[in-house]
């Protein structure tokens, strides 16, 4: 497996654990940013927009779980079972053993999403998540308010933690986006780029963000085919093929990764250079390529910012001869 | 007429200015009827002359301001420390001086096992004191390949284990990519791992699972054993979860009649809103009883110095680690603050980094101001690295602290050398100028981290020797009055108990440390070393030789 980040943070190097290739795992996210930055109104939003997909969330914020009653089924046990097969429980100081305890969960959750801690490094989570069997840390995202993450970044007491929880991210979301005039916001993203020299930046208003930006395509749109998603806002183009040639697919993955074509994030099989079927995974500016087992059909899926994504290029880049 | 039991002493210390040295107490209904000689004590009528402590002499029972009582579970495991410690029969085990020496301690210990799958789990390593040499899993393999071993360390913050217990957690493979598991040269775990996030996949098949820090049942009585044979007649019980069940079980154990200490389990902040604890201490409060004390928080602002987790100050760790973790970031600790002052619930609060100490004065502050509270006593805990300014701060916002002590004696040698550097090493623990800016002061052991002992504190205290034999920051001894006060009086004033426990004086607690010499008597170095023959608890006689 090559894998590849342009990283300052150890703990954030190491996110990548060796698996064998082609083993199913689960993916997890892992999502970060200090205390009312958005977290959990994102996680609302990635739960409204789970449409089929079982997500467990796992939260570990001070006291009650603040899951939007309307979507809440039943609670039991301190599990709280959400419309569409969807759950959620907090996990205390213990994140491995709540990550233990799903396993008996039936149906097994197809995404496991981790809200941390406002203080947490959310490197460090994802390097005790690596740890455990059967887990594939799947995304480093952090979420920052708009209006108050520059002054946060300076602050004496939690300046170093709202940096250091920025230069592990892979994607950032700018949340309360519309708090901010477009120049702010472009200063904004200059700064990010330098704490968060690893991540996609994403734009976000009520912590409303396409789901498969955030968590990765699962989606199988049809060939050649671009989906305007996230439905009501309309805010990702996502864009789906199914490539004929051979790629040197390392170089592949490293292309879409850097972030020059708009891509928060990339998943699909492509026939390599050797004629073996890798499957790329790109999250922000990271990116992994490994050779699989199974035959799967060619097929690969980008995820951007509607009007950044450029998709006549990495139309030109993946089809080209 | 209830019965009155008059104790003649050789002498008897009593922490109340007015009759500093008495020669007699009367006991009546587990309560101090009168200190003072016996022609004074004999108007109270009709009593009984009790002449058993006539060569001991007696003192306030001492209040350990913060321990766990986790450290009575803990002696079920292998000690392998590295200093002599008394365990709770009253066996001294001698310390380890070698990891030949551990191993031997642990083979012995697997040697007495029948069932082949249960884990061998030491505790209190410390290899520091070995020239840190590294244990390895393979050192840990010579005392077994087919069962589990693990070994904490002193600290708590490291754990070693042997491959088998690797391999149960999935973790004896090549290509493990965690900062807190080092590698060796075969691409292996080397057994040691670092911090909770590294110990946690490991730790319970070793013995030390997730709800290690709760005490149980035997847990408790072994601790209060331990409590007696150190002259403590009252303990906190500084970072309890207080579960409804904990609650029922230390409900159920304290109320036996011969359960000789009385627990102050403080509710930790952690897993609940500021609200919500706020809400659930109250309570808990209602539940309290004589012996079991409910109803305050634990607040934990950062994490240790040795651990690296401490929030510092400019200019940080000697060594550049980066600087520590927030455990509570600051807006959830002022609104945990503002909450409990506004229901007159006291909070007392972990700070290690003297950043951590700063954040929290600078969130009491607007807090006390916004919600006054003349008598709340809120007391910073450790507090270790904190400086003259801070101390002068938490003086006139009326704060108390409660300082490590006995670190200076276990850790002084490596925070001089390595975590915070000379000058930072010798202000540590600053109890002089606590005690100059009027902050009322306890010292305390945080056992299990240091042995339970006040005499033992009280003359890390006094003398600030490290364990190497320097003298560490002269400047900041205490007198021995002054040490033996905040481990009875001074504790006791930390938990609002100073009315009813910390001196010998009418209508106090019966409760005494019974010593078999004088502390303020001998040779100042020498006050760790007076055995302690036991304790009187509500007027009820525990001696340690009977435990």
């Amino acid at each position: 497996m090559l894998n590849h980040a342009d990283t300052t943070s150890a703990a954030s190097a190491s996110a990548q654990a060796p698996e064998k290739p082609g083993k199913a795992s689960l993916p997890v996210t892992v999502i970060g940013g200090y205390l009312g930055a958005g977290k959990t109104t994102l996680v609302n939003h990635l739960l409204r927009q789970a449409n089929g997909r079982r997500l467990a969330i796992l939260v570990n914020e001070f006291g009650s779980i603040a899951i939007d009653e309307d979507l809440i089924e039943a609670e039991e046990d301190g599990l709280i079972s959400i419309a569409g097969g969807c759950i959620c429980c907090s996990f205390g100081n213990d994140l491995i053993g709540a990550i233990e305890d799903l396993r008996s969960v039936e149906p097994a959750p197809d995404h496991i999403v981790v809200e941390t801690s406002g203080v947490a490094l959310p490197g460090s989570v994802v390097a005790s998540l690596s740890l455990i069997e059967g887990i594939r840390p799947d995304g480093i995202v952090v979420l920052v308010d708009a209006e108050t993450v520059v002054k946060q970044a300076r602050d004496d007491y939690i300046g170093d933690t709202i940096t250091r929880q920025l230069s592990d991210a892979e994607i950032v979301v700018i949340n309360k986006r519309d708090l901010i005039s477009d120049s702010a916001a472009q200063s904004l993203a200059l700064t990010l780029s330098d704490l968060a020299p690893n991540a996609a930046q994403i734009e976000a208003a009520f912590g409303t963000v396409f789901l498969d930006a955030v968590l990765g395509a699962v989606a199988q749109p049809s060939s050649g085919g671009t989906d305007s998603g996230g439905h009501s806002d309309r805010l990702f183009d996502s864009i789906a093929f199914t490539p004929q040639r051979r790629f040197n697919a390392p170089a592949l993955a490293e292309q879409l990764a850097t972030g020059a074509l708009g891509v928060v994030r990339a998943k699909g099989h492509v026939a390599g250079d050797d004629g073996a079927i890798w499957l790329l995974q790109t999250v922000g500016r990271r990116w992994q390529a490994e050779p699989v087992d199974h035959q799967p059909h060619p097929q690969l899926v980008c995820i951007g910012p509607k009007g950044q994504l450029r998709t006549s290029d990495i139309e030109v880049l993946v089809q080209a001869d | 007429m209830t019965a009155t039991t008059i104790y003649t002493a050789r002498k008897i210390i009593t922490m109340n200015p007015n009759q500093p040295v008495v020669t007699h107490v009367a006991v009546r209904e587990g309560r101090i009827l009168g200190a003072g000689s016996l022609a004074e004590l004999e108007s109270w009528g009709d009593y009984e002359l009790d002449t058993r402590f006539a060569d001991k002499v007696l003192m306030p029972g001492m209040i350990e301001g913060h321990a766990h009582t986790m450290e009575g579970t803990l002696w079920r495991n292998v000690y392998v420390g590295w200093f002599d410690r008394m365990d709770p029969d009253g066996k001294t085990w001698s310390g380890a001086k070698s990891i030949d020496a551990v191993i031997e301690r642990l083979s012995s210990a697997e040697a007495a096992l029948s069932d082949p799958d249960e884990p061998i789990s030491g505790w209190s390593l410390d290899p520091i004191y070995m020239d840190n040499k590294r244990v390895t899993r393979q050192d840990l393999d010579r005392v077994s390949s087919t069962r589990p071993v693990g070994v904490l360390h002193a600290s708590g913050h490291i754990l070693n284990a042997n491959s088998k217990a690797l391999e149960m957690a999935g973790l004896l493979k090549p290509g493990v990519n965690h900062p807190g598991i080092p590698l060796g040269a075969d691409g292996l775990p080397t057994g040691e791992l670092y911090g909770p996030d590294a110990m946690t996949p490991v730790a319970g098949f070793v013995g030390y699972d997730r709800a290690m820090t709760d005490c149980d049942e035997r847990g408790l009585l072994d601790y209060a054993k331990l409590c007696v044979r150190a002259g403590v007649t009252t303990s906190t019980d500084l970072a309890a979860r207080l579960t409804d069940e904990s609650v029922s079980m230390m409900l159920d154990v304290t109320s036996r009649g011969r359960f000789p200490l009385r627990v102050v389990p403080l509710r930790v902040f952690f897993g609940m809103t500021p609200e919500e604890c706020v809400a659930y201490v109250l309570e808990l409060k209602e539940k309290s009883t004589d012996l079991l004390r409910l109803g305050r928080i634990k607040a934990v602002a950062d994490g240790s110095i040795q651990g690296f987790s401490a929030r510092m100050r400019w200019p940080g760790y000697h060594n550049g680690a980066p600087n520590g973790l927030w455990y509570t970031p600051p807006e959830q600790m002022s609104e945990l603050y503002n909450l409990a002052l506004a229901a007159g619930v006291q909070v007392h609060t972990h700070t290690n980094g003297d950043q951590a100490t700063q954040m929290a004065l600078d969130v009491f502050e607007p807090a006390i101001r916004a919600n006054p509270s003349p008598d709340h006593r809120f007391t910073i805990q450790h507090c270790q690295l904190a400086d003259a300014a801070q101390f002068a701060k938490m003086g006139k916002l009326g704060m108390c602290v409660n300082l490590f002590a006995n670190h200076h004696f276990y850790w002084g040698d490596e925070h001089y050398r390595l975590t915070v550097g000379p000058e930072r090493a010798m202000r540590m623990n600053a109890t002089r100028t606590a005690l100059a800016s009027n902050v009322p002061l306890a010292i305390h052991s945080d056992a299990p981290v240091t042995p339970l002992g006040p005499l033992f504190t009280a003359w890390a205290a006094v003398n600030r020797i490290t364990a190497s034999g320097r003298t560490q920051g002269e400047g900041e001894k205490i007198s021995v009055d002054q040490a033996l006060y905040a481990i009875t009086m001074g504790a006791a004033y930390t938990l609002h108990l100073d009315g009813e426990l910390g001196s010998i004086e009418v209508g106090k607690r019966a409760d005494f440390a019974v010593l078999e010499d004088d502390p303020t008597a001998v040779d100042a170095m020498a006050v760790k070393d007076i055995p302690v023959w036991g304790t009187v608890q509500g007027g009820r006689i525990f001696p340690a030789s009977e435990l």
